[in-house]
Formats: C-alpha cells, sequence, structure tokens
C-alpha cells in the first residue's frame, strides 16, 4: 500500500535524509521518501503490517528530530 | 497569495538572536578595547562569565539537544559538533587563563553559535518562504461546493460530493468539481489551468473542469469526477509530487552528506591526537580540530540543492508548466532533439480558410459556399462558416458523399465539394494539385471559384523553434500525414528533419532510433497533444503533452505537461531547466570548495573559528540566497 503523509515541525534538511534512510531500512517498507521542501513522507509498505510499521517510522523520525510527527 | 510570516516560535528566536547580538558585540568591544580579564580583580573569570552569559542566552537550545541526542545515543549532529566545538573553544581559553596566558577563544565560541543561529533561522525562513510560494498554487484549489440534495442547496466540502450529484456554481464562484452542465450557460475563466485570458463560453451538455471560476451566470453541474480526481486535484498533486522525484543530484548529496560527515569527524579526531601526541602542542591542535567539527555539516548542500529543485518547479508551474519531478528538470537540461508532432502542436489542429481564388469574387464564393456548408459540422464546413455571418438558410441541402454537396432553391442550384464533384456534374474547371484541400464552388452549372482551407500553423511555432535552435536544440517533425504537407509545415517553421505518412506505432520507432543514434547523452523530448500519442509519449526522454489539461491520458502518458496551448513555453521551460541546473552546480562547487578550502586552511593552522563558521553557515546563507534566483527565470 502506498500512502502520503503530512510532516510538521520538519526544521532541518540532514534530519529529513537521515530519516529516510532509516525507514527504508525497516522490514516491510518496500520503498520510502521524506522530501524536506513539501514536508510530506510517502511510503510503499505492506499492507498487512502497515499501522505497525508506522509506528515504527513515528519512531525513527523522533530519533533525529524529537517535535517531529506524522499527520494521520 | 498566502502572506508568509513568522510564526510565534521564530519569533521568540529571533528576539533571542537580536539580544544576544547585541549583548556580545557590547562585551566585545568592551574586552578589546579594555582587556576585561586586565582590569578586573576577577581576572578573567569576568569576560568568561559574561560570554558565557550570551552564550547561553543563544545557544541553551543547542545545549539541550545536543545532551538529549547523547543520551538516545544518537549523537552525531550539529547539536553535538556545535557543543563539542564550542565547549572544547571556552575549555581551551580556560586553560590558558589558568596558566596565566591571555585568554582567547571565548569570543570566538559565542560567535560561532551567534552566526550558527542566525544561520539556521535564515535557513527556516527561507525554506518557508520558497514553500508559502508554492502554496499560493494552492490557491486555485476550491474549498467548497454548492449540493443540490433533497431539492435543497447545501455547502459541503468538496470531497463530500459524490458521482452524478448536481451542484449549483454562482457568478464569481470556482467551479470545485469537474463536471457536465445541465442547466444554464456562462462565461468561464480558466486562466489558472490553461494561462488563456479569454473567457470560455460553456453551455447546457459542455463539460467544466474544477480550478475554473464561474463568471457570469448560475449554472447547474452534474459532477462526473470525485474531488479527488477532479482536475484541480490532479494538478496540485502533481506538482506536490514533483519535489518529491529526486533528482540525480539529489541522490547525490544525500549520499554523500551520509559519508562526509563521519569522514570529516573523523579527521578532526586524527587531527587532534595524533599530531598532539607528536609534538605535544595539544592545544593547538585540538583547536584546530575544533575548525573541522564546525565545518563538518554539509548543510549548504543539502539544503540548497533541493531547494533550488523547488524553486525551478515552482517557476515552471507559476508559468503554466507542470514537471512531474525534479528528474525531469535535469534531463530537459541535457535536451538538444525535440521531435514534433504536427497537428495540433505546430498547426492549430483545425482547418481554416487560406485564400480564395479569384480573390475578386470572395463574398460571392464563400456566400454560396456556406449555403451548402450550412449546419454542417465537418471540419472544412467550420472553416468556411467562420467567414460567413448571414447564411441564407433557404435552400434544401442535400449531401453527396464522397464528392461535396447540393444546395437547391426553386431554381438555383449550387455545387460545393471536390473537383470530382465538378466532373460529376460536368462543369468545366481546372484541376488543381496543391496540398492544399480546395473546395470547389459552382452556381447554376457554371464554376465560380474555388477556396483553399488548410491547418494553419501557430503563430508562434516559427519563433518558438527557432529559440530552441537558438539553445543549441535541433527540431524534428513527425506526422501521419501526407509526405507534401509536412514537407511545407516542416519548411515554413525551420525543421530540416522530418517525415510524414507514419503510422502512431511509426512514430514510436523513429523516436527510438533518433535515441539509439545518440552518443553525447543528450535528451530526446516529444511534444504531442497527448491524446493519441500516449506510446510516443513514452518511448521519449522526456514525454511532453500540450494543452491537454482536460485529458487524463495526457497528463498520465506525459513527464512534462504545458498546460497553455502555446509552444513558446516550451523554450522558456528549457530555459528555466538550465538556470536551475546552472544554479545547482554553481552552489555544489561553491560549497564543497570553500569547505575544502577552509578544512585545509585549518589543518595548516591558518583558519579560525569565524572561518570555520563562515565555510558552514555563511556558505549555507549564500547558497540558498543563490537558489532562491531561480525564480528570476523567465
Amino acid at each position: 500500500m502506498k500512502k502520503i503523509y503530512r510532516l510538521l515541525n520538519l526544521e532541518c534538511a540532514n534530519c529529513a535524509a537521515k530519516m529516510e534512510r532509516a525507514i527504508k531500512k525497516i522490514d516491510g517498507v518496500n520503498n520510502a521518501t521524506v522530501s524536506f521542501m513539501t514536508s510530506r513522507l510517502t511510503i510503499d509498505a505492506e499492507d498487512s503490517r502497515f499501522d505497525e510499521i508506522i509506528e515504527q517510522c513515528q519512531k525513527a523520525i523522533k530519533k533525529f528530530e524529537r517535535d517531529c510527527t506524522i499527520v494521520k | 497569495m498566502t502572506a508568509f510570516t513568522l510564526s510565534k516560535k521564530e519569533k521568540r528566536v529571533l528576539v533571542r538572536i537580536i539580544v544576544s547580538l547585541v549583548l556580545f558585540f557590547a562585551v566585545l568591544i568592551t574586552d578589546k578595547t579594555v582587556c576585561l580579564a586586565d582590569i578586573s580583580p576577577m581576572g578573567f573569570y569576568l569576560p568568561f562569565i559574561l560570554y558565557l552569559t550570551v552564550y547561553i542566552i543563544i545557544g541553551y537550545d543547542i545545549v539541550i539537544k545536543a545532551v538529549r541526542n547523547i543520551i538516545s545515543l544518537n549523537p552525531l549532529d550539529e547539536n553535538f559538533l556545535m557543543l563539542v566545538a564550542t565547549v572544547g573553544a571556552f575549555t581551551l581559553a580556560i586553560i590558558r587563563g589558568v596558566k596565566g596566558e591571555k585568554t582567547e577563544g571565548f569570543d570566538e565560541a559565542c560567535a560561532v553559535l551567534l552566526f550558527y543561529q542566525v544561520g539556521e533561522f535564515f535557513q527556516r525562513y527561507a525554506t518557508g518562504k520558497s514553500r508559502s510560494s508554492i502554496s499560493s498554487l494552492m490557491d486555485i484549489r476550491p474549498d467548497y461546493a454548492n449540493v443540490l440534495r433533497n431539492g435543497e442547496t447545501k455547502e459541503v466540502f468538496p470531497e463530500e460530493v459524490s458521482i452524478g450529484e448536481v451542484i449549483v456554481i454562482n457568478p464569481g464562484e470556482k467551479i470545485p468539481l469537474d463536471g457536465v452542465i445541465i442547466r444554464g450557460s456562462t462565461s468561464l475563466d480558466t486562466k489558472a489551468l490553461t494561462g488563456e485570458t479569454i473567457p470560455y463560453d460553456a453551455c447546457e451538455g459542455q463539460k467544466v473542469l474544477s480550478g475554473s471560476i464561474n463568471l457570469t451566470s448560475i449554472i447547474e453541474v452534474r459532477v462526473i469526477k470525485e474531488f479527488y480526481d477532479s482536475t484541480v486535484s490532479k494538478i496540485l498533486e502533481l506538482v506536490e509530487n514533483a519535489a518529491d522525484k529526486k533528482s540525480r543530484a539529489e541522490g547525490f548529496i544525500t549520499r554523500f552528506a551520509a559519508i562526509y560527515t563521519p569522514i570529516v569527524v573523523g579527521l578532526a579526531v586524527a587531527l587532534a591526537i595524533i599530531p598532539g601526541i607528536i609534538t605535544g602542542f595539544w592545544s593547538v591542535w585540538v583547536y584546530r580540530s575544533l575548525n573541522f567539527l564546525v565545518v563538518s555539516c554539509p548543510c549548504a548542500l543539502v539544503i540548497s540543492i533541493p531547494l533550488t529543485f523547488f524553486m525551478g518547479i515552482g517557476t515552471l508551474s507559476k508559468n503554466y508548466i507542470l514537471v512531474k519531478g525534479s528528474v525531469y528538470l535535469e534531463a530537459l537540461n541535457k535536451a538538444d532533439t525535440f521531435v514534433f508532432d504536427k497537428t495540433g502542436t505546430i498547426t492549430k489542429g483545425e482547418f481554416a480558410v487560406d485564400r480564395i481564388v479569384p480573390e475578386s469574387k470572395r463574398d460571392e464564393i464563400l456566400r454560396y459556399a456556406a449555403i451548402a456548408e450550412r449546419g454542417s459540422s465537418h471540419p472544412i464546413a467550420k472553416a468556411i462558416l467562420n467567414e460567413s455571418i448571414n447564411v441564407d438558410n433557404s435552400y434544401s441541402i442535400e449531401n453527396k458523399a464522397g464528392y461535396g454537396v447540393l444546395a437547391t432553391k426553386e431554381n438555383d442550384t449550387i455545387l460545393c465539394g471536390s473537383y470530382s464533384l465538378m466532373k460529376l456534374y460536368n462543369i468545366e474547371c481546372e484541376a488543381d494539385d496543391s496540398i492544399d484541400t480546395v473546395i470547389y464552388v459552382a452556381k447554376n452549372n457554371r464554376y465560380v471559384g474555388k477556396i483553399y482551407v488548410r491547418d494553419k500553423i501557430k503563430e508562434e511555432s516559427k519563433e518558438s523553434i527557432d529559440d530552441l535552435k537558438n539553445l543549441g536544440a535541433k527540431a524534428v517533425l513527425l506526422s501521419g500525414d501526407k509526405n507534401e504537407i509536412v514537407k511545407k509545415v516542416a519548411e515554413s517553421v525551420g525543421i530540416s528533419h522530418y517525415q510524414g505518412e507514419l503510422l502512431p506505432k511509426d512514430k514510436a520507432t523513429e523516436i527510438e532510433n533518433i535515441i539509439k543514434s545518440k552518443k553525447n547523452g543528450g535528451k530526446v523530448c516529444f511534444i504531442g497533444d497527448g491524446i493519441n500519442d500516449a506510446p510516443v509519449l513514452m518511448q521519449a526522454d522526456i514525454g511532453i503533452s500540450m494543452g491537454g489539461i482536460g485529458s487524463d491520458a495526457a497528463i498520465e502518458a506525459s513527464d512534462i505537461v504545458l498546460m497553455k496551448d502555446d509552444l513558446s513555453t516550451l523554450p522558456l521551460a528549457k530555459r528555466i531547466a538550465k538556470r536551475t541546473v546552472a544554479i545547482v552546480k554553481e552552489n555544489l562547487i561553491f560549497a564543497l570548495g570553500i569547505k575544502a578550502l577552509i578544512l585545509i586552511l585549518s589543518a595548516i593552522g591558518i583558519a579560525n573559528m569565524w572561518m570555520a563558521v563562515f565555510g558552514d553557515v555563511g556558505v549555507a546563507i549564500l547558497c540558498i540566497l543563490n537558489a532562491l534566483r531561480v525564480g528570476k527565470s523567465k
């Protein structure tokens, strides 16, 4: 399933790049893009575990920018 | 136009920066003139405390973030590096002070943080500004719809309206969803979708697109597409997604940033320890390695490159050019061959009367032809009827399929059609083998004259092709039409490589051949009206569809959509693409060059922390300013 989420408080471009790399490594994620300019996360991941994967993405994001949240 | 204003949080940061700047310079100037350490009984502790105050005001959030990151075992980011560099500088200065040497380093540490905060603030400001310039495009998004339910008009969100429901659009309102008019007729402003300033008249049975503005009269429209599928949403989605499709340059800096920081930090550590062990001059080398840490963040590149592409995409969309990804901007920059479809792209795609022979009988000929062609929807008939005002409708019309039309009234007969029609009725006239379509007109069995009808070349075609050639590109013309016609059209717009009588699949093959024969890495574009050109659009390196904003197939199959039915947007697109990529290259070379220079100068001891901070923050600011220059492209 492919979905696009808005990200709040994404302020550091370097962090966006690091987040993208970390999210791509999550098990079940086929592809992901974090766009700093549009503050969006585009993610293509396994349907069956999608919600769980999104939770993991949120955790990964928080590691780099504490205040950054995925808007569900 | 949505204005960009600072949030409360940002305003607080700005206040902190200003206060710290003022305090900093106060302390700095005092210290440099009077040397506080010497005049105070506390010795160097006085300047230390003063500078520390400035440091805390400007830098407390960085310290907190850095410490948090250390605790969460994810330390390696700018906050940590800033912390280490500045604490290191403070420590060195204190050590010197304790030893009785002149304390230097307090001012640098504060300056580093100050400059860093200013730079971060500026980066956020620039990003916010360019994000909001794209969102001014979002102004075309409609926010409500008046839906007719149970005999009542209700105002709802456009997303809530289903296919088949009827919406009411008053004059002055935006059309919220794609639909068909079922009651009323009006004029529409389609400027947001097509760049067209002339209003578009629409009546019952005609399609209207979301994003246009209803001008004159109230209309009722049956919805044919849901909001997410309607034209305006498709356009906005395209623009938003475009920034996500990263270019090769952006891919490069992401990979580069991943290795750059660890390498520089590693070098910094090595620089701090190894020469220290060898020479024993620890403080000198530690100081130099601190400089390394300051320059170790590739922020200038990581921010300015995507920003440049973003500005490029935004500038293009302001000029009614939609690009599906930054990667196509790069490709367009490299495009040196433009393959054009003929009908509808180079030509208007509709017949028009070119000339009438004999010119002296023009009015008479047109009058007779109009009588015969009245009511016909054939493109040629339309061309003739366009030239006429009051058409006599007292004649009865008989269609002779394949030949033309016979119009009769009492004792008058008018014949209007091809040469074969004339021969059929034994009317004496000369055959004309012009490549244009010729309509012969006869009245009462006497030949009167002939009308030349042709598909007119768009006014801007020649100039646009010339523009492209001036930009170093080559133009090619492909068409399914007769070779003689294609040759004439090609020659009149200045295209030397052309081919006619091609089936759609032949066009795709031809493009494939052109691509195969390329050796220099130049990209091949195909420009068509999109409707029947899907396979050809996909075969080309860049598929460009023109003026077909209402056609889903066009938007799906192409990489770049020219919303305006105007060829001159093509050289404009190329110019914007060129400028964007040029600025990206400038930023790359500038940022990398300065960073390398400062690293070298730091290692040999010439650069101090001020220069290092400039190498980080100053370069970032300059690169961002440079990126904003894309917006000035024309």
